[in-house]
């Protein structure tokens, strides 16, 4: 299974809580462009919600040091120290959900930890589950998911 | 394989030195090793060096010159391997930017050769706070240099008996036995190891290279990269050398200090994304690397088949890039540093090998790239890829130049084709065209430092004149058809329909590769540089701009391998405009230092000039060395002009002002030698021309002086040599 932050668009009413919490959370400050989770306006009362999915994995297999991987729930992870900050994975993401702050050594992303969901006062965020995905998995990835339940 | 151990090895002699940051790109010093009397020495790098030097390359021929001496062979002890970064070296944001600058006088040519290498050794070498590396003297014993670039220690080891030869097992080997943090013993981290070696090809031939390794985690292996034209693999086997080996770990997104890493951020992720959009519609480079261009150039009739003879044949599509592309495992961030997006450096995965010490082993073939599918494939006739990658692999872990070894081969089996070889003269192997099994067994003889093999690993040059003397070969037939400059063979591509090309081989200081400028499709496909002013404009230019990557730490791919998608809007697509206007922010942004296109150039002329009165202090840089073999200019063979009948027909009446009808094959191969020699000439006036060069090569002191090269030392060279006493 896959845990994510399931987005609701059409009940989004655009307070920008969810940001300001998220940026507060992981950056100690209210910047929104240092949020994981964005909020486009795209016509009057209407907004667009931008956050990872947690099942394309572009980004896990375009890691050149393997910093990125997906975690016992499903979730896509960074892990900052072993990270060399190229961003190659902020250039992969087709939608935009990888994100870096000029200046920041290492990029972030939407972890699903649920922090946004409940400041939403619109419903808009969910924690949810979906099935994985076997197409996501890259072949390099199955390869060591099998030697991992092999006991290698 | 048996595994060892650090401890397994003989410790000689330790330095130790404080680790050094890296600022604003510099470590503003370089590290000087002397294996024979196992001495490590630090020396500063000074303001005016940097200024005038700029880094990488040019650091790398600075501390040679000054290390060396007028008299200097390739195997006296004071020849120097120097291995220089540059500034923007080890940036993890720009795509291409982990190159290393080995520079070293040659065993092929005598003279400096700098060749350009990925992995991850260089970038590791200056996290430790070092600019450049020297290797001088010779090692009385088997050695292995170990540099650790946290904790700033210099080791001097014995390489075991056991240890392996050939670099796919000993750059594993020592990847395993060095990987281990001094503090934390039972936590390898085997990314943070990389290896220098050869192998045994390079212990007998001149052709011998260098493999740059690097830790591939997905493949769980080892990965090289080749610093391949030139001998350096050589050099390093008379030093006795085995390995060098760099270790650093923390590699993290601004190690060079950037004065502003923000910009540099910026400026590579905007490449990324470009590389991410248009790669797929332009180059292909992240599914095939630059073997994209076999049909390309088969279909220009660029693709050198059988030494160089043809440019095309309908074998061709038996090893297209799509071929390749299902050889290679996809979707892996095939980089050769951290941050290459364009991720070129692909791999064939478990290859079983046919032939040779390790038949019968699945191994890791690292490419093949254009240059060695072209040089290995088509100019020997192979159109088998399992050929070519049997070919690749060998010549990889032995430690051989596979564009050398290409050239030579080619050479060998179209003197088989004349019967100026036979298998008495090859110990039994057959060098028929496209037999493939014939040249690797040449290989493994030069590995074995026996048989036909030390001969044939001798190189072009050297076999043209012992084929003439010992077996009675046509002498002008044999200098023809050896396809080298100063005694380097040169690289993939068919030279002789374009004029600017040929320069842009034989006009080169170190001799015919492709990484100085590459200019067929602008004068031969195009036409855009028509006159000889336009074309010595273009030799200019091109070398100039394309030195530049090497004073950098930069690879020449990420510039015109993917373009942006508006780029044939501008007045002068062919120099990719907004590529250059991003490495001189991309340089500023790191340095500090301002910079425009012009400054960009002009660091480059610096050095370009300096290598030339190198060669020049080391009695060549003539005018004389700086001409091709004709087939690289035109049809040696009747034959060889009727297959493009037409075409030579054609340029005979508009060009030349001739009419072909009714002279023999021989008389219009004659009229169109003659023609094409005098074109030659005329290019090289107009070249050493706009070079700021005499007619006979060496740069003026007024030159120098314009460029701000005029030091005393390199004025001493050239003055001598324009007043004729050198």
């Amino acid at each position: 299974m896959i845990k994510y932050l399931k987005l609701h668009d059409d009940k989004c009413v655009g307070c920008l809580n969810c940001v300001a919490t998220c940026s507060r959370m992981y950056f100690k400050e209210e910047v929104p462009a240092k949020a994981r989770i964005q909020v486009f306006p795209v016509a009057p009362g209407s907004h667009h919600l931008v956050a990872c999915d947690q099942e394309c994995r572009l980004c896990v297999a375009e890691c050149p040091v393997q910093a990125i991987t997906v975690n016992a729930k499903g979730v896509v992870m960074i892990n900052k120290g072993l990270c060399v900050g190229c961003l190659a994975c902020v250039a992969v993401c087709p939608i935009g959900a990888m994100r870096y702050y000029p200046g920041e050594s290492t990029p972030f992303k939407c972890i699903a930890c649920g922090a946004c969901v409940k400041t939403c006062p619109a419903n808009a965020l969910e924690l949810a589950e979906k099935e994985d995905s076997p197409a996501s998995r890259m072949p390099f990835e199955v390869a060591e998911a099998v030697r991992k339940q092999e006991g290698k | 394989m048996s595994a060892f151990d650090k401890k397994d090895f003989k410790l000689l002699a330790e330095y130790k030195f404080e680790p050094k940051a890296v600022h604003r790109g510099y470590a503003m010093r370089s590290l000087h090793v002397d294996v024979g009397t196992k001495k490590a020495t630090q020396k500063s790098v000074s303001e005016d060096m940097k200024k005038r030097f700029t880094g990488g390359k040019g650091f790398g021929l600075k501390l040679l010159w000054d290390a060396t001496k007028p008299s200097t062979t390739w195997n006296d002890p004071e020849n120097e391997i120097v291995i220089a970064m540059g500034p923007i070296c080890g940036n993890t944001n720009y795509p291409g930017s982990g190159k290393s600058l080995v520079v070293s006088l040659s065993p092929m040519t005598g003279v400096p050769i700098d060749s350009n290498v990925g992995g991850y050794f260089g970038p590791y070498l200056k996290f430790g706070g070092w600019d450049a590396l020297e290797i001088q003297g010779k090692a009385a014993v088997e050695t292995i240099v170990f540099i650790d670039s946290n904790a700033g220690i210099v080791r001097f080891y014995e390489a075991p008996a056991a240890l392996q030869q050939d670099t796919h097992l000993l750059a594993e080997e020592l990847t395993h036995a060095f990987a281990t943090d001094e503090g934390t013993p039972d936590a390898k981290d085997l990314q943070s190891v990389s290896v220098v070696s050869a192998g045994r090809g390079a212990d007998h031939s001149p052709m011998g290279l260098l493999n740059f390794s690097l830790y591939d985690k997905r493949r769980q292996g080892i990965r090289v990269k080749q610093a391949g034209r030139g001998g350096i693999g050589r050099v390093l086997r008379d030093k006795k050398i085995r390995a060098l080996v760099c270790r650093f770990s923390g590699v993290h997104q601004n190690l060079n200090d950037a004065a502003d890493p923000a910009a540099v951020q910026r400026i590579g992720l905007k490449l990324h994304r470009e590389i991410i959009v248009n790669d797929d519609k332009q180059c292909k480079m992240r599914k095939q690397g630059t073997a994209h261009l076999m049909e390309v150039m088969n279909d220009y009739d660029l693709l050198p088949t059988k030494n160089h003879k043809y440019g095309q044949d309908p074998k061709g599509p038996e090893i297209a890039s799509w071929v390749w592309e299902k050889l290679f495992s996809q979707k892996l961030p095939d980089g050769c540093w951290y941050g290459c997006t364009m991720a070129c450096a692909h791999a064939v995965d478990h290859f079983l090998l046919e032939t040779g010490p390790y038949k019968g082993t699945k191994v890791c073939v690292d490419g093949p790239e254009y240059e060695s599918a072209a040089g290995l494939g088509s100019n020997l006739y192979v159109y088998d890829p399992h050929g070519i990658l049997e070919l690749n692999f060998y010549c990889d872990t032995y430690g051989i130049d596979t564009i050398s070894f290409g050239t030579m081969c080619s050479f060998l089996m179209e003197c088989w084709e004349h019967g100026v070889l036979n298998k008495d003269r090859t110990d039994g192997i057959d060098l028929s065209w496209g037999n493939w099994q014939g040249a690797v067994q040449v290989l493994h003889d030069m590995a074995d430092g026996k048989r036909f093999g030390v001969l044939a690993g001798k190189g072009v040059k050297f076999l043209a004149e012992y084929f003439a003397k010992e077996y009675g070969a046509d002498a002008q037939f044999m200098k023809d058809i050896a396809l080298h400059g100063k005694g380097l063979e040169q690289s993939e591509y068919i030279s002789k329909e374009s004029l600017a090309q040929q320069g842009g081989y034989y006009l080169t200081n170190k001799g015919p590769q492709h990484d100085e400028a590459w200019l067929i499709f602008m004068d031969m496909v195009n036409n855009r540089i028509p006159s000889f002013e336009n074309k010595a404009e273009a030799l200019h230019y091109f070398p100039m701009f394309r030195t530049w990557f090497g004073l950098q730490g930069l690879c020449k791919l990420p510039w015109n391998d993917v373009e942006p998608a508006d780029n044939a809007k501008h007045p002068e697509p062919n120099k990719v405009p907004e590529h250059v206007q991003n490495y001189y922010e991309l340089y500023s942004a790191i340095t500090g230092e301002s910079l425009d296109w012009d400054g960009l150039i002009r660091q480059s002329e610096r050095v370009y000039n300096f290598q030339r009165a190198f060669n020049v202090r080391q009695g060549r840089g003539q005018r004389k060395d700086d001409y091709p073999p004709y087939r690289a200019m035109g049809p040696v063979l009747e034959d060889e002009y009727l297959a493009r009948e037409e075409r030579y027909d054609k340029q005979m009446k508009e060009k030349i002002g001739i009419d072909p009808a009714g002279k023999s094959v021989a008389e219009k191969v004659r009229i169109t030698r003659e023609f094409r020699l005098k074109q030659y000439d005329s290019l090289i006036d107009a070249v050493f021309k706009r070079r700021g060069w005499t007619g006979d090569g060496c740069p003026t002191p007024e030159h120098l002086k314009a460029i701000g090269m005029d030091l005393p030392e390199v004025l001493e060279v050239v003055n001598a040599r324009i007043a004729g006493r050198a």
